[in-house]
């Protein structure tokens, strides 16, 4: 009962957090440097291990399909199963672990430092908002990069697909096909759902990762325990939307 | 080191207010902090709070900061509830913090200018008047571009004063003013306090264990002890205390054929 109600006090404070920044949006356009700085920080510097990451991705995934569908005869429709696969699942899931890891730990630790070292009690005294001045910032930068990172993930994705089945000799399906069918089978809808999923588990893990970094008490220790427990409830909480984000979407 | 010149005026400023705490009590999970405190500070004092280390001072000045929640009893900056956020609308507030607690990954300028530049009330001209007005007082000017992590922990201490001076500020908290700080630079900063006050009217309140700050330039002191108000009054009243414990605590005796570390010692066993 008591772990239920700590959860549940998680859960609300969370919520919380969410619209007392939310209640700064007004401000935004003159915390635009803030904003800028959060974004190249979100964005710029997640580039090269997203777009390597999903470049692999997409290759494992068309050398394994082009394993087993040859059993089938189904090589030609390689192109569509990569194709919806990134858009609709890994590019969205995977960016999204990418920023768990980098983007949200960071988050954590740079604010539960703060909170220990009395930096967010000196902001509250000041009459400075922590949630105007640090986490909204950061929520509108995850919004505006979000999309942009799962676009690049899916684009390496394919392309990496189309390289292994080009040069692989035991697929050998060239890439005009696998674009052909890649484009074929595959919908607007299958690359606008994997965005949404993409800018709700974004938006989630800053949030989660700011909460639990502005929550931090006690000393240096608590930091680095902080941050581990940031980056495993955002890793657990984007499984879990996952499912339910995508069967709503699948409902739609 | 002259304190000689004026504090510009913000429009804050001439509106004083004074502290009234009334049966605060607060408990950190079993352990009680602070017991049923009763003080008023008057507008426009110098009020010092001194005791022990652990005696529950600083969590009390974080009571009137507003960075508390009580668990009984309550805190009010003339009419506003201490607690309520909306109060840091209606009354500017400053608190020095023991440690400092500036912003690392801003350079010191730009720990100083933030206050202002958050809430513009000026231009970026203005600030930079105000800002190195600040510094000067207490000889920082050479920093500005410097950061904290470059900084001693006396610097940083003194960075913290010059922020709390920009926000201009009617009531000004200081946790521990002078540690860390050499003795001129105390000196320095005793005058401070009491040139703020003089000039801008401002109401104090001073956490510190150093008794030729408190003794100097409080209108009026308490010690708190286990967390419990021992004494207040006048500094005059303290200088010949009957108060047993506080006269220890004012002028502990030295006795190196018997020290106080080998009476606890022998007191455990």
């Amino acid at each position: 009962m008591n772990h239920l109600t700590t959860i549940v006090g998680h859960i609300g404070g969370t919520l919380l957090l969410l619209v007392r920044s939310i209640k700064f949006i007004g401000t935004l356009p003159r915390q635009r440097a803030r904003f800028i700085e959060q974004c190249y920080l979100i964005g710029y510097t997640s580039l090269p291990i997203v777009t390597i990451l999903s470049f692999f991705i997409g290759s494992v995934l068309a050398l394994q399909s082009g394993y087993s569908m040859e059993n089938f005869g189904a090589k030609q429709f390689i192109g569509t199963l990569v194709g919806l696969t990134m858009a609709r699942e890994l590019g969205p899931v995977m960016v999204a672990i990418l920023i768990a890891g980098r983007v949200g730990s960071a988050i954590t630790a740079e604010l539960a430092s703060m909170k220990v070292y009395q930096e967010i009690d000196a902001l509250t005294t000041m009459n400075i908002p922590p949630e105007r001045m640090l986490v909204l910032p950061r929520l509108a930068a995850i919004v505006v990069m979000m999309p942009v990172l799962a676009i690049i993930a899916n684009l390496c994705g394919w392309y990496g697909g189309a390289l292994v089945c080009e040069y692989t000799h035991s697929i050998s399906v060239d890439s005009e096909s696998y674009f052909t069918a890649l484009k074929e089978f595959m919908k607007p809808h299958d690359v606008t759902d994997g965005l949404i999923k993409a800018e709700v588990f974004g938006f989630v893990i800053v949030l989660v990762c700011s909460y639990i970094g502005l929550n931090t008490r006690g000393g240096p220790r608590e930091i680095g325990a902080s941050v581990t427990k940031a980056v495993v409830t955002s890793l657990i909480l984007i499984l879990v939307l996952d499912y339910f984000v995508t069967k709503a979407l699948l409902m739609s | 080191m002259s304190t000689s010149s004026t504090f510009t005026a913000s429009p804050f400023v001439g509106k004083t207010f004074g502290i009234t705490v009334a049966k605060l009590n607060k408990k950190f999970g079993r352990t009680t902090v602070l017991r049923d405190i009763d003080l008023e500070v008057k507008p426009g004092e110098i009020f010092c709070i001194m005791g022990p280390s652990g005696s529950g001072k600083t969590v009390l000045l974080k009571h009137i900061a507003g960075l508390e929640t009580a668990t009984s009893g309550e805190v009010r900056i003339g009419e506003y509830d201490a607690a309520d956020p909306e109060t840091r609308n209606k009354v500017h507030l400053a608190l020095v913090f023991q440690a400092g607690a500036l912003f690392n990954s801003l350079s010191v300028y730009d720990n100083l200018a933030l206050y202002p530049r958050e809430h513009r009330e000026c231009n970026e001209a203005g600030i930079r008047e105000r800002v190195m007005h600040a510094l000067a007082i207490l000889s920082l000017e050479k920093s500005a571009n410097k950061f904290p992590s470059d900084l001693s922990g006396g610097m940083k201490k003194r960075v913290a004063i010059a922020r709390a001076l920009v926000m201009e500020p009617q009531m000004l908290l200081y946790d521990e003013p002078t540690s860390e700080l050499d003795p001129v630079m105390s000196a320095t900063l005793t005058e401070i306090i009491a040139t703020l006050r003089e000039q801008t009217a401002v109401t104090s309140v001073v956490v510190t264990h150093d008794r030729d700050l408190a003794f100097n330039i409080a209108d009026r002191m308490a010690f708190v002890m286990d967390g419990r108000i021992r004494g207040i009054g006048k500094p005059a009243d303290f200088k010949n205390p009957t108060d047993p414990v506080i006269a220890n605590f004012l002028n502990p005796v030295i006795d190196l054929k018997n020290p106080r570390f080998k009476q606890l010692e022998n007191s455990h066993e």
